[in-house]
């Protein structure tokens, strides 16, 4: 569960989130709005990538503040750029980068890896350079790198918006299918359909908050 | 660049099996070798020796180029140099050499998993402890460097394109400000990519 409570955070002269207050307890929660409006400084909270000029981020009862590293731990993040969070140079390499601090013995890291792969489509890649792989196949191993240490809650910002219709299908397929709270930030609506809630950002604040028929309509309203 | 970017090739022949460790060592004796053979007879045989060792390895004539490609100007540049200022038998000696060397080392990276390389240097590295360093921080750097030679090199056809495209071609300036603008962003995202994937824990 997370709860922020009258969040504000300033980054240099501005302050971007003003007095952000909300529970998540849903499996599949959506955030829009538009460009600058913070919402991935919002999303960054939510593992103390980010932490509040005032106010405060619990994630697991635990305050971002003082429990980042356990936070961590538990919150997985995938980033808009898979580029920026593939830091091994080859697939299989870049998810056992992830196991590296369980302990396990290599056959287990091995077989881990080998299971994320496969489960994803990758399988055959395992070997090859990360340079090799395609903008959406590159997402998809940044989310496999993230999905073999099964946190207890994943948190996107933009994870479709490189991705071409058929692999963001793909990832749309993936989120649906997955067990865990998934917190996605996103500019493709479609993406939100069936999400259990929406909130919509605008300006450092949260402006609606609502089911995502609501929420998106209100969204949409405002842009018009 | 291939060579240095993780280009392994997998398989199970014998060159595959060695530990990373004895072809390092294998690497640094025969580099030695090659630089102390003076007959160009003599360099011949490291040549089909070299050959027969891409041969045993099964990586394909494709990645075997791959590994020469890169320095094909730079060895003919060198041959023509050394045509000048020495003989024939001194050119071919010498542009031999480097090509050997070349192949060789790009023989270890086609047949050696970074992973294990890493594993390696990361024993190698034990007793830089004493001084203070963590030995696994230095091997992940090492491989953080191997992962962002393509990273910034993409950065870097892109910033081209998009300085031909708006017509600036020739511009040093238009092409190195952007491109360090764009690798300081990389390495900022790098760094958060990291902690949030529990690097400081
Ligand atoms: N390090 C920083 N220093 C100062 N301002 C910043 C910093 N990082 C972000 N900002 C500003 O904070 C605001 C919100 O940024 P944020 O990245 O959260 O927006 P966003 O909603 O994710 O936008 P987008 O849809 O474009 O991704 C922007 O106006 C941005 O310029
Ligand atoms: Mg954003």
């Amino acid at each position: 569960m997370i709860r922020l409570t009258d969040v504000h955070v300033r980054l240099g002269q501005r302050e971007v989130l003003r007095g952000v207050t909300a529970t998540l307890t849903e499996r599949r929660v959506g955030v829009v709005g538009a460009n600058g409006s913070g919402k991935s400084t919002l999303a960054r909270l939510l593992n103390g990538l980010v932490l509040p000029s005032s106010g405060g981020v619990t994630v697991f009862g635990l305050d971002t503040r003082r429990h980042a590293a356990r936070i961590r731990r538990g919150v997985g993040f995938l980033f808009t750029d898979p580029d920026a969070q593939i830091v091994m140079p080859t697939v299989a390499e870049d998810v056992a980068f992830s196991l590296r601090r369980k302990g396990l013995p290599r056959e287990e890291t091995e077989r881990r890896v080998r299971e994320t792969l496969e489960r994803y489509g990758l399988a055959e890649h395992a070997d090859h350079p990360a340079h090799h792989l395609s903008g959406g196949q590159k997402q998809l191993l940044a989310l496999c790198s993230v999905l073999v240490l099964e946190p207890e809650i994943l948190v996107m910002d933009e994870p479709t918006t490189l991705l071409d219709l058929r692999h963001s299908r793909q990832v749309a397929g993936v989120l649906r299918s997955l067990p865990q709270q998934v917190v996605v930030v996103t500019h493709d609506l479609p993406l939100l359909e069936d999400f259990d809630r929406v909130l919509v950002v605008d300006q450092g604040r949260i402006v609606a908050d609502a089911d995502p028929a609501t929420a998106i309509g209100h969204y949409r309203k405002m842009m018009a | 660049m291939k060579g240095l970017t993780g280009a392994y090739v997998p398989g199970g022949s014998p060159l595959h099996r060695l530990p990373a460790g004895v072809k390092l060592a294998g690497l640094a004796v025969c580099c030695t070798a090659l630089l102390l053979l003076r007959p160009p007879a003599a360099l011949a045989v490291a040549a089909v020796v070299v050959a027969a060792l891409y041969a045993v390895s099964g990586v394909g004539v494709t990645a075997a180029w791959a590994q020469v490609r890169p320095v094909r100007w730079f060895a003919l540049a060198l041959f023509g140099v050394q045509l000048v200022v020495a003989d024939l038998s001194g050119a071919v000696s010498s542009t031999l050499r480097v090509v050997l060397a070349i192949a060789l080392a790009g023989l270890v990276t086609l047949t050696t998993r970074t992973a294990d390389l890493m594993a390696f240097l990361e024993r190698c590295l034990a007793p830089a402890r004493f001084a203070g360093l963590d030995p696994y921080r230095l091997s992940l750097l090492l491989s953080l460097t191997l992962r962002s030679v393509p990273v910034v090199a993409e950065l870097a056809t892109r910033v081209r394109e998009a300085q031909r495209a708006r017509g600036v071609e020739r511009s040093p300036r238009a092409f190195a400000v952007p491109l360090v603008v764009g690798a300081l962003r990389h390495a900022d995202a790098l760094g958060e990519a990291l902690a949030a994937r529990g690097l400081d824990d």
